[in-house]
């Protein structure tokens, strides 16, 4: 049982790491097109 | 005689039925097309390390002592020792890989996240059925739905299991078409299927393509150092793609290195697959695991998307959450044919493409973090 909660907390850390970084990398690039871009087309696919 | 049977006579069960393995890997590689690069390799190196007292591998010689083998001395030099292989892989795959797409919709960037859930899932599961946690979390991180950083993260974990877990990473990866679209049609409608999406890109400079490479880089390993060999070396390759200076060795890396350390990695990984180390029921149980991390990635990309609609007005197709997961292109093709199953009209496939490259970056990361973590807690 140990183990397991173990694993549950990998699980909460590691998605919440993935997000993080995910995050952090699409506001980045978002940031990047605008500085770089000419004048921006609407980004959102949706 | 008798030295003329000894070979013969020393045959085990389990060796004739890595042999069964072995040939069933071949077949499916020639005759299905599953993976070919590599399951041919291992379904003939899984012949040549079972053979009774095989050359290929080390072996104790009566008045000679030991007589290296060369699949013993490859998986020892460049997977245990370095994990050479599957890292130098990842220059030739980074090298492949054109982020545009993804540049240009970087909203699709959260479903390569969201799509490495199966892999945390798993582990948990895996934990529950009795491994511990270094094999769970090898285990898990089949659901990386990418053979090398499953063959580098079962290495650095020194898990029990390495054979098994390459072979249900490249086998599931091959099933892609067959396992997603199941996953997918548990939790969508039909309505939800038939979403269209318009595709209005944004614009992607070249410096913006150049910088990109060098950013994951450097924020990846301040956040996750582990995952620096696998993150740097993919885009070390993209950047020699990108830079519009290296063509030569982009060529390179992209075909010539790319195939000679495939036909390598394939190979040498089949050390792992000796039928001591093979034949026992856990094998069975790595293999059902590995679907269950493939199932649940793709689930978990398709509820992210399911729960982002609750706050948009142009909704996006959850489908193409579960194009996030790491098996490129395959992935966004599926994605994009199951939507013209339900509507001829709906084009979805650039959104799948921005997704599942995003899922090749956020494998990659998900890998480092499971070794940092697991570590952590040995």
């Amino acid at each position: 049982m140990g183990d397991f909660i173990i694993a549950l907390e990998i699980m909460v850390k590691g998605m919440v790491g993935i997000f993080v970084v995910i995050g952090i990398l699409t506001l980045l690039v978002m940031l990047m097109g605008k500085i770089s871009g000419p004048k921006k087309k609407d980004d959102e696919q949706a | 005689m008798e030295f003329l049977w000894e070979g013969l006579m020393s045959i085990t069960w389990q060796q004739v039925v890595m042999y069964a393995v072995g040939i069933l890997l071949i077949y499916l590689a020639i005759k299905k097309d599953y993976e070919p690069a590599l399951l041919l390799p291992m379904g003939f190196g899984a012949i040549l390390v079972n053979l009774p007292l095989s050359g290929v591998i080390n072996q104790e010689m009566e008045g000679i002592g030991v007589v290296n083998g060369i699949i013993e001395w490859l998986f020892n030099v460049g997977i245990d020792a370095s994990e050479a292989l599957p890292i130098l892989l990842f220059i030739g795959i980074g090298a492949m890989i054109d982020f545009g797409p993804l540049l240009s919709m970087p909203s699709m960037f959260l479903f390569g996240a969201g799509a490495q859930f199966g892999i945390f899932f798993a582990i948990c599961v895996a934990v529950l059925m009795g491994f511990d946690l270094k094999d769970a979390a090898s285990i898990g991180i089949i659901g990386a739905a990418d053979g090398p950083t499953s063959i580098l993260v079962s290495q650095v974990l020194h898990s029990n299991y390495v054979g098994p877990i390459a072979v249900a990473a490249y086998s599931y990866m091959a099933l892609v078409p067959i396992v997603q679209p199941v996953a997918i049609r548990l939790v969508t409608t039909k309505k939800e299927r038939r979403i269209h999406m318009d595709y209005t890109p944004g614009t992607v400079s070249q410096k913006m393509k150049i910088a990109f490479p060098i950013l994951v880089t450097f924020l990846v390993g301040l956040v996750s150092p582990q995952s620096v060999a696998l993150v740097g070396f993919l885009m070390f390759g993209n950047l020699l793609r990108e830079c519009g200076v290296l063509g030569n060795l982009s060529d390179t890396a992209q075909n010539v290195l790319a195939n000679l350390i495939t036909l390598l990695l394939g190979i040498t990984i089949s050390f792992s697959m000796r039928a001591e180390a093979f034949v026992n029921f856990d094998t069975l149980l790595i293999m059902v695991l590995g679907l269950v991390a493939f199932i649940f990635d793709s689930i978990g990309g398709v509820l992210l998307a399911k729960f982002l609609n609750l706050f948009r007005k142009k909704k996006i197709n959850p489908m193409i959450g579960a194009a996030g997961i790491s098996a490129f292109p395959m992935s966004a093709r599926v994605v994009q044919k199951m939507a013209m199953e339900e509507d001829p009209s709906n084009v979805i496939l650039m959104h799948a493409i921005g997704a599942n490259v995003s899922g090749q970056i956020a494998s990659v990361i998900a890998g480092g973090l499971v070794i940092s973590l697991v570590a952590a807690y040995l």
